[in-house]
């Protein structure tokens, strides 16, 4: 075993201690030492993009990072997001609008899509297929992701507007 | 699918990332956005021994106007923030409307323009883009530094004229020369995917209207960035006709260009792409060229 690194990070608001190799994974570090499972592990190599958290405000794929390298910064993963008695609202246009089935891409989808719309909340079909282009989907075709996203934006808008 | 073990340093200045590197040598690589070596290193066809990371040097990370109307990019800067700059929109917009090719938002947020010059993967598009805008790019070493320009700085296949022990911390483009026009084309199977063909491209027109310099550079046909100069020779000097353009494309898919077969396309098939990319590219470019004074 080489050398140990401390890891001091923020995940979903909670913060977190812990001494780690420097070759462990983001992902592993979230689903091993933190426990939280939903960070879903794909491909391990930038592909797939169900590993995708939300670092700093932005998205990331977190096989691709070590954890020694979130030492200070802040994290948000699909746990952070809603929960099931109050879904976020992008949680609840997947569930209106069918935009999963079995599950195992969603989180990297969410954790995509809500930066996506915090800076584009009126995107274009384009758009939302563009921001998606690094997440696969073996189960829905994308369609319903795509109508889940422009159900959301058009909720966010009216609710704006009243 | 885990890396192998590795020493770890993750120093905060240039001078202590450099004296790692001078220390470990060919064992040691630096980690720059990741979003490659990652990859290969959670396959385990890359375990170097030794990792200096880059990510806490604050120094490498921003965008600046030089004062001779060109840029200034530190080589830790994010690939989102050039996406995302006024300043690159305005002084180098070839390089602004390349950025979204690359890869996904998810990569381009972590990926520096550093690291993607210095891995030099052929299907990329920054070296392209570089040698395109005349990039000049500052490599650092213990003993000093040096610059050296896009086109020297690619030497073949993932390999660059970079010692193991130097660093590209900057990269430099010159001000666009009036009456210059650019393009960046590329297709590729799926948004973010590889390129199966790419060309950036420059040109600057005299003032009777006139090719003064044209440039082509190619990205997924070749071992690094091609250049096309015997497309440009035909243009030079040339009014930029739909003929002097059609052939200029001609040129540079039969002349220019020598691609190879692989899963994702055939040579004849990337040859066509050359083509078809340079007549459109050019077009562009030209009509942008004659809007800009």
């Amino acid at each position: 075993m080489s050398e140990l690194f401390p890891v001091a990070v923020t995940v979903n608001g909670t913060r977190y201690e812990r001494n780690v190799e420097p070759r462990m994974l983001l992902s592993d570090f979230l689903r091993h030492e933190l426990g939280l499972t939903g960070t879903h592990v794909g491909c391990e190599h930038g592909v797939c993009g169900t590993c995708t958290v939300i670092f700093d405000g932005q998205a990331v794929r977190s096989c691709l990072m070590f954890a020694v390298q979130a030492n200070g910064h802040e994290i948000v993963t699909v746990e952070g997001l809603g929960t099931p008695e109050n879904l976020h609202p992008l949680q609840e246009a997947f569930w209106d609008a069918h935009a999963l089935q079995c599950a195992f891409c969603t989180p990297g989808f969410l954790t995509t899509l809500v930066p996506f719309l915090e800076e584009n909340p009126n995107p274009t079909e384009d758009e939302i297929r563009e921001a998606i282009a690094g997440n696969l989907c073996r189960c829905t075709g994308y369609q319903n992701i795509v109508d889940a996203v422009k159900l959301a934006a058009e909720r966010s808008k009216a609710k704006g507007n009243t | 699918m885990k890396p192998a073990p590795f020493k770890y340093y993750a120093p905060t200045s240039v001078e202590e990332a450099l004296a790692h590197l001078a220390e470990y040598g060919y064992d040691a690589k630096a980690l720059a956005g990741g979003q490659s070596l990652i990859p290969t290193m959670n396959f385990r066809l890359a375990q170097p021994s030794v990792l200096v990371d880059l990510n806490n040097i604050s120094d490498l990370f921003y965008i600046s106007p030089d004062e001779n109307g060109g840029l200034r990019i530190g080589a830790m800067t994010r690939e989102s923030q050039i996406e995302h700059s006024a300043l690159v929109a305005e002084r180098a917009p070839l390089l602004y409307e390349a950025m979204p090719h690359i890869a996904h938002p998810q990569i381009r947020n972590r990926g520096t323009i550093g690291g993607t010059l210095a891995h030099a993967d052929p299907a990329a598009e920054l070296p392209a883009v570089s040698v395109a805008l005349n990039g000049r790019f500052r490599l650092r070493g213990q003993v000093g530094e040096r610059w050296v320009s896009a086109d020297e700085f690619f030497v073949g296949f993932f390999t660059t004229v970079l010692e193991p022990d130097e660093l590209l911390v900057e990269v430099a483009l010159p001000p666009m020369p009036p009456r210059s026009g650019w393009s960046f084309q590329e297709v590729a199977r799926r948004h973010g995917d590889y390129a199966l063909v790419g060309v950036a491209a420059m040109v600057t027109l005299d003032d009777r209207g006139r090719c003064q310099q044209a440039r082509l550079v190619f990205l997924s046909v070749g071992e690094g960035p091609v250049e096309a100069h015997q497309a440009a020779a035909t243009l030079k000097g040339q009014a930029p006709t739909p003929e002097a353009i059609r052939a200029a494309a001609e040129t540079a898919a039969s002349a220019d260009v020598d691609p190879s077969s692989d899963i994702h396309a055939s040579a004849a098939y990337r040859r066509h792409l050359v083509n078809v990319l340079s007549r459109r590219a050019l077009e562009q470019a030209f009509e942008r060229a004659g809007l800009r004074d």
